[in-house]
């Protein structure tokens, strides 16, 4: 009687959450449970296949956990009784036997959905992709249309069932690049190059952020990924390419620094080889050295204590900053 | 040269809620003094336990320390779980950025090496000797100086917390935000220097148990009779032997890079970031089973004695554990899909990883099947089991889930990955060692503990954990990443972060029920007393001793006929083992030697740390001096006298 209540009290409570749980979620952005792009949807429906077939499993693994537990406790002593029983081909072929079948499945779902989903392979579609550089910077994004000219910063712009092709890097520790909504997320690294091709199947604002921790500001380190209609994106451009703010190796700089918060703003021409500079200032010989390790220090001058190496720091202004 | 280094009054604490943090610990500390100087316990404490080489005390030590760290890391969680209930929108919780960054890295880095571990080291040191049917373990010295360089890496560790700062770049501490162009502060060499110091003592103790099981077991114990705990301890000190040495490698290199200019992790002037992360994870992955594989073999054990039935699939779970062990050093990369690897190289990886999921599963059916047709009794161990048993496997799919590449792009680094690792760790390694304390506990202090409310522990614990992480789950799912401190209200989050904060007290009214349970224990202990040394009618030789134990565990060594040794003495074939005749036992003597190598590791690191130049010859001498005192010490043994034995053992008998 006692457990029967124990029981009840149990099936209340997990009933309740599941109902509790259910209504917060009703309206509200769900994310990668949303899916609104080609990727987004596939992977979603990857976990949704993977978690049922596990579930074969599982469930009937915590069933049975429990149904031992109730019909062999100690009170029944109706049950069977067999202390010496330790072992049997049958049932041991049978443990072994059922991992590995829904393993060998997962495996191969693993393997073809691995290269199905690859970020870095690029869409199939009839519309010519769009490129867009991304730079994770401390604690904002800039985005860059190479061909447009133009550039954003925590704030996406692009048309509907367009494949976007994303190169990113980072100029700042690394981050990652999410759009939970549109796709998985890739490494934004300093010094490297990561791609990552997405398409939004329907117009929308789909909030996007860094998904890996980057330092104090991080937690502002969000933008929004507005899919639009064609002629709504090509006016889009168009306007931002007429509002004479230009992204030039100063601007860079001075963005380049430290903020959080950033707010969204626009840029109108945007120097042709800033995302190669900023790549490739990692990978400066070393006869440059002083100089570089100056600039990157120098975004965190805010930081900066007489703890770094002195003979590294006492650079001259960077031939960096001036290749730029 | 500066007589402080870069110690100056700065550093000392200036923010109101780390000031009480420190006079809480400076308060605690001073009222323990004053207690042991009252009660004139000093001498006791330093000749009795401090210098201890008795393994069933370094054990106890241990699990004292685990639990002193259990509090501050789980308030760490409390306060994580409070910032994020409130900082939503215009609130922005009572956390700074800077304060909030260093508790999740602390969270991380004193839950898995300054509770999981020293949790695992405690249970290992009191049951692995006494299973074997040893005297003590391999190296006793050695012993005592692990516990105390993993007690030096705490207490650096919470020396951050008062004077300088600790890490603010996760419990990983990834380049290049580690690195000194991103963390100029001490943090991270705090962080550094107070996991080298703990890792060393690790790897000591690695080795301590290998020998120990494999040289020291009672005649007849074959390694096919040795008791399932013992195989997993084996294979859990293997992977700390071989994984171990990368994380000191990994933070040398990180150290150079920090104080002497070089560039292993730098993102520049060759630098390799990524580096750092593949060899973080080459020690970080078989961490995760160097914890979870003690509290498997501890289910192994717990089973079997409550379902009053032979262990089902004696092989195959051996088979299984060796599986676990080798493959958890091919799938490091699972941790970071998202690098951009490759199709190739994330598919391998990722079935690797699954393919873990085999041996693990047929553990859980041979437990189960251990409960088939047996007669079960749900004491508290049984019930951490239980709740393992369904907790786990929920864990064990997700884990899965978060193996497929191509769903981890979605999953990574959200609090679903969160969610996740809390689920095993939580419903395996922690239920499992939970178990493994109730269980093992009248052992070492004679009495049992009070099954009441550690049936009110475990409820609140698996209650908690599931109020608390489920809506994890979900706000991973919609997109939340980890280590956020503030969040917008359009997020939809906030529902769900407070209910999980709800069951983080849940799960702290719990950590308290196990609090009351001790104290409850010890005040009615003369009810629960253990007198015949076999509490649960064990089946392992643990049982065959007095409870606690005499410091020489066993008068005779015994010998060994099968599985279940003791069982076999008490009702099967094994033969009775003759009383009359004891022998001279040799003893290791206690030695400080430990305390004060520990003790200038300690003044060394913290002069490191500062840069206090002067100090840092100074203290490598003083470890230096000690380790040679104690080499040319040649009378570290004594004794036992049979007119001694056969007294003790008369008490018993009697």
């Amino acid at each position: 009687m006692k457990t029967g209540i124990k029981i009840g009290a149990l099936m209340l409570f997990v009933s309740g959450m599941y109902y509790l749980f259910y209504h917060l979620a009703v309206g509200q952005n769900l994310g990668v449970m949303a899916p609104k792009g080609q990727l987004a949807t596939e992977e979603w429906m990857l976990i949704l296949i993977a978690t049922l077939l596990m579930l074969f499993v599982v469930l009937p693994v915590i069933g049975m956990s429990y149904l031992f537990a109730w019909r062999y406790r100690a009170e029944n002593t109706k049950a069977i009784y067999t202390p010496e029983w330790s072992h049997s081909v049958l049932l041991e072929t049978i443990c072994w036997g059922i991992p590995i079948v829904i393993i060998i499945i997962l495996g191969t779902i693993t393997w073809t959905s691995s290269h199905e989903l690859d970020p870095y392979k690029e869409l199939v579609s009839t519309v010519p992709p769009i490129t867009i550089q991304v730079i994770a910077l401390d604690w904002k994004w800039l985005f860059i249309y190479p061909k447009e000219g133009i550039a954003t910063v925590n704030y996406l712009e692009f048309p509907e069932h367009t494949p976007i092709n994303f190169q990113i890097t980072a100029d700042a520790p690394m981050n990652s690049f999410w759009i939970p909504q549109l796709g998985g997320q890739i490494y934004a690294m300093p010094g490297m190059r990561t791609l990552l091709h997405l398409v939004a199947d329907e117009v929308g604002n789909y909030p996007g952020s860094s998904a890996n921790f980057s330092g104090d500001g991080f937690s502002e380190m969000k933008f929004i990924a507005h899919s639009v209609s064609r002629s709504d994106y090509d006016t889009w451009v168009v306007n931002t390419q007429h509002n004479n703010r230009e992204l030039n190796s100063e601007e860079y700089t001075r963005l380049a620094l430290p903020s959080t918060s950033t707010p969204i703003s626009y840029y109108s021409h945007v120097e042709p080889t800033l995302y190669e500079s900023v790549i490739m200032k990692y990978m400066l010989p070393p006869s440059s050295m002083n100089s570089h390790i100056k600039s990157v220090s120098d975004t965190h001058g805010m930081n900066i204590r007489e703890s770094i190496p002195t003979t590294e720091v006492q650079g001259k202004e960077g031939m960096l900053i001036e290749r730029m | 040269m500066n007589l402080f280094g870069k110690l100056t009054a700065a550093a000392f604490p200036q923010e109101p809620i780390i000031i009480v943090a420190t006079l809480f610990m400076v308060a605690i500390i001073f009222s323990i003094a004053i207690l042991l100087t009252v009660k004139k316990r000093w001498t006791w404490l330093w000749s009795e336990w401090l210098t201890s080489v008795d393994h069933k005390k370094i054990g106890v030590m241990y699990i004292i320390f685990a639990f002193v760290m259990l509090v501050r890391g789980f308030i760490d969680a409390l306060m994580m779980r409070g910032q994020l209930a409130m900082s939503v929108g215009d609130n922005h919780g009572f956390l700074p950025p800077d304060h909030y960054d260093q508790i999740f890295t602390a969270h991380g880095v004193i839950m898995i090496f300054f509770v999981a571990m020293p949790l695992m080291f405690g249970l290992i040191n009191i049951a692995t000797p006494l299973l074997i049917g040893a005297r003590d373990v391999a190296f006793p010295f050695l012993n005592n100086l692990s516990l105390w360089l993993s007690v030096v890496g705490a207490l650096l560790l919470n020396l951050s917390l008062s004077v300088g700062e600790f890490a603010r770049t996760g419990w990983l501490a990834y380049p290049p935000l580690s690195e000194l162009a991103y963390s100029p502060g001490v943090g991270v060499d705090y962080y550094i220097w107070s996991i080298q110091i703990a890792g060393i003592g690790t790897l000591l103790s690695g080795i301590n148990f290998i020998v120990t099981i494999l040289k020291m077991r009672a005649k007849g114990m074959t390694l096919t009779r040795i008791p399932v705990f013992v195989w997993t301890t084996l294979c859990s000190m293997i992977l700390v032997v071989v994984s171990f040495p990368i994380l000191t490698v990994t933070l040398a290199l990180l150290f150079l890079d920090r104080y002497y200019g070089m560039h292993f992790f730098t993102a520049d002037f060759g630098g390799n970031p990524m580096m750092y992360v593949n060899l973080i994870w080459a020690w970080g992955h078989p961490e995760v089973y160097i914890l979870i594989l003690p509290a498997f073999g501890i289910f192994s054990e717990v089973v079997p004695v409550f379902a009053r039935k032979k262990l089902f699939g004696y092989t195959t779970m051996i088979w299984a554990t060796i599986a676990i062990t080798f493959l958890s050093f091919v799938v490091w990369v699972h941790h970071f899909f998202t690098m951009g690897a490759g199709a190739n190289v994330n598919a391998f990886f990722g079935i690797m990883t699954m393919i873990i999921a085999i041996p693990t599963g047929v553990k859980v059916f041979n437990w189960l099947f251990t409960m088939y047709r047996g007669r079960i009794t749900f004491t508290t161990p049984m019930l951490w089991t239980m709740g393992f048993l369904s907790t786990f496997t929920f864990g064990g799919m997700t884990g899965v889930l978060l193996a497929i590449p191509a769903a981890d792009f979605q999953l990574h680094n959200s609090l679903f990955l969160i969610a996740h690792f809390h689920n095993t760790i939580i419903g395996g390694v922690v239920f499992g060692y939970f178990a493994g304390l109730t269980y093992w506990f009248p052992k070492i202090m004679g009495f049992r503990l009070n099954e009441k409310y550690g049936a009110r522990a475990f409820w609140c614990w698996i209650i908690g954990f599931f109020t608390a992480f489920i809506p994890l789950y979900i706000v991973g799912l919609m997109g939340m990443t980890r280590r956020l401190n503030h969040y917008e209200v359009a997020s939809g989050w906030h529902p769900f972060l407070v209910v999980s904060a709800i069951g983080a007290v849940i799960i702290g009214v719990g950590i308290l029920f196990q609090f009351i349970q001790i104290y409850v224990s010890i005040r009615d202990r003369k009810h629960t007393l253990d007198n015949t040394g076999d509490p649960w009618d064990g089946r392992t030789l643990e049982w065959s001793t007095s409870s606690p134990p005499p410091f020489y565990n066993f008068a005779h060594l015994p010998t060994v006929h099968g599985r279940q040794p003791y069982w076999d003495t008490k009702y099967g074939e094994g033969a009775v083992p003759q009383r009359a005749h004891y022998e001279d036992i040799h003893m290791p003597k206690n030695t400080p030697i430990g305390v004060l190598i520990a003790g200038f590791a300690l003044v060394l690191c913290f002069s490191i740390v500062w840069h206090i130049t002067w100090l840092i010859p100074v203290s490598l001498v003083g470890i230096v001096g000690a380790v040679m005192a104690r080499s040319f010490d040649h009378e570290t043994e004594y004794v036992v006298r049979v007119k001694e034995i056969t007294e003790i053992e008369g008490r018993r008998h009697k």
